[in-house]
């Protein structure tokens, strides 16, 4: 293959293994990173926002030339039953700053970019290689990689695995299990083309900003999951994903859920006339803190999804990806520079470091969410959702009722819905698992 | 729920889609099997790109073609082993555009 032997070897160009890449080659260590697709992002799937600190930390000065859409100055809450929507939204003058926080993205371009910033830091990246197993000294220490390239073997002092929520290689390398179907979701995604006026007018935007909608509710049809649609400059991404045991519980047919939210009378003004252009599928690890396997071992770091960092309630990967990729590559320069071996014990510097940024803290804040969100799932992406608009319709409709009556006629419909306990009960779950 | 008529064509979706086929190697392979499990029944509904069918026999059949390297299979039927998951070939497989 190419020159035998590496300081590091990072699997897969996402934002994890590109930052880590990156890092690792921007402090002149001997790089190469390995791709399964033809180029970086052809296998990638994200909604997508982007956001600015993580990148910001690794290229300070991205926006001069990174692949943006839109920068994002609303954000819109949607509880959606079948006919009508509760909303909430932020929108705020001051995301028109002059270094916006969000943005949104094209995954494929935003990593082909990311992968030419990789290659010009000096690191060497190989695509259309897909890495098989870890290759291991007699000590069990892994000391390369077997490729699916003949004579695909590439050894190296640490192996970086980058490889995403389906990380084959390190589950057949039995440095972790197989996901549950109840700690990943599945999503699916279309691409909508629209002229850039005609999304403006829509969203009620000037120049590059942008409106992102995240929306649950009957939608997903009593399963955990939420649907999202995000501007960007000619597009629109939409999509939905639920957890994939209440997939295979309920018998549901994803790209039907899509159709179903696409159709939402609050969903189909937005779309109409656009022309479709992409049908995408991902999994989604977000069984949260409890889920997080080993991260390191003799010879070897995990990073990003393949390490399930993914925080669901605020739809944060990408940020966390790049974070730990960078932590890992951080703590692999400074043990590289004071020659010292990458042994299990060293290399727990890595989750050390991790410790100390937001990544660990809030995966560790949230660790009951997961388990609240699917115990509760009826209720909270069902129920609430449909009590809700009904509330709404009863307090808004001027039909001669009198106010106390409507008053009471919405508490009622609570009670008889899901008793007061039942209700104070959610509610005090809830703020538990938020802690 | 979904009936026959407002129910979509999955195929037109794919359409979309640029994929680069490694023909004769399909990523994806079912165990050979008489009645099929839950597990692959449930796949016929659930798989994005509905790779997955039942034939006249009754049996569970898999055509990865359309597969968009979602893994959401492999998941479902790792305790029935009912599947073989791999990776395409380097190159091969799914191309997003867009992602
Ligand atoms: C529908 C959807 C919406 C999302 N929305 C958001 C969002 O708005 N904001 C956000 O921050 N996050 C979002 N996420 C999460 C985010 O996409 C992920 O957390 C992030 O992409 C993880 O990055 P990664 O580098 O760890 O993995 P990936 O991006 O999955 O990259 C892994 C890479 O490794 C390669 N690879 C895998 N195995 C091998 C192998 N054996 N050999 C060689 N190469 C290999 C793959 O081809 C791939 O390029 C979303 C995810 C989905 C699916
Ligand atoms: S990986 Fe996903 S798209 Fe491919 S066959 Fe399996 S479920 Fe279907």
């Amino acid at each position: 293959m190419v020159e035998q032997r590496f300081d590091a070897i990072v699997v897969g160009a996402g934002p994890s293994g590109n930052a880590a890449a990156y890092t690792l080659a921007k402090e002149g260590l001997n790089v190469l990173q390995l791709e399964r697709g033809e180029y970086a992002g052809s296998k990638n799937v994200q909604g997508a926002i982007l956001y600015s600190d993580a990148l910001e930390k690794l290229i300070p000065n991205f926006r001069e030339d990174a692949p943006l859409e839109r920068h994002v100055i609303e954000q819109r809450l949607w509880m959606l039953d079948d006919a009508s929507y509760t909303g909430m939204h932020y929108r705020s003058e001051e995301f028109n700053e002059e270094k916006p926080n969000r943005y949104t993205i094209i995954r494929a371009q935003f990593d082909k970019w990311f992968s030419q910033k990789v290659r010009d830091a000096g690191a060497t990246v190989l695509y259309e290689t897909t890495v098989k197993e870890l290759i291991r000294n007699t000590s069990g220490k892994v000391i390369g990689v077997q490729t699916d390239r003949e004579d695909g073997a590439v050894m190296a002092d640490v192996v970086i695995l980058a490889e995403g929520v389906n990380g084959l290689v390190g589950q057949r390398s039995g440095l972790r299990d197989e996901l549950k179907p109840d700690t990943v979701a599945l999503a699916v995604k279309e691409m909508h083309f629209l002229p850039r006026d005609v999304i403006e007018s829509r969203f009620n935007l000037k120049g590059d900003e942008g409106v992102v909608i995240e929306a649950m509710g009957s939608v997903t049809l009593g399963m955990t999951g939420t649907a999202f649609l995000y501007t960007n400059e000619e597009s629109i991404s939409v999509g939905i994903g639920c957890l994939v045991s209440d997939f295979t519980e309920k018998r549901e047919a994803p790209y039907e859920l899509l159709e179903r939210f696409k159709s939402h009378p609050a969903i189909a003004p937005l779309l109409a006339g656009s022309e479709v252009k992409e049908y995408a599928a991902h999994l989604i690890p977000e069984g949260g803190y409890n889920a997080i396997p080993s991260l390191f071992g003799d010879g070897w770091l995990m990073v990003g999804d393949a390490g399930h960092f993914v925080n669901a309630v605020h739809r944060e990967g990408s940020n966390l990806a790049m974070t730990t990729g960078r932590v890992a590559a951080e703590t692999v320069v400074r043990l590289h520079r004071m020659r010292k071996e990458m042994t299990k014990a060293n290399l727990a510097e890595y989750q050390e470091r991790l410790e100390k940024t937001f990544v660990l803290k809030d995966m560790r804040k949230y660790r009951k969410i997961p388990a609240f969100l699917h115990g509760n799932k009826e209720t909270l992406f069902g129920l609430y959702p449909r009590l809700l608009s009904k509330a709404a319709q009863t307090w808004f409709r001027v039909d001669g009722l009198d106010k106390k009556a409507k008053e009471k006629a919405i508490v009622s419909s609570f009670r008889q819905a899901r008793t007061l306990r039942g209700m104070i009960g959610d509610a005090f779950k809830l703020a538990r698992a938020w802690r | 729920m979904s009936t026959e008529t407002d129910s979509v064509k999955v195929e037109e979706k794919l359409y979309y889609n640029r994929y680069v086929v490694d023909a004769g190697r399909p990523h994806v392979k079912i165990r050979p099997h008489e009645v099929p499990s839950q597990a692959l029944l449930a796949l016929t509904k659930i798989c994005p790109a509905g790779c997955y069918a039942l034939n006249d026999k009754g049996q569970v059949e898999v055509t990865p073609d359309g597969c968009m390297e979602c893994g959401t299979c492999r998941i479902v039927c790792a305790d029935t082993h009912d599947i073989e998951w791999n990776y395409p070939r380097g190159g091969f497989g799914v191309l997003f555009k867009f992602g």
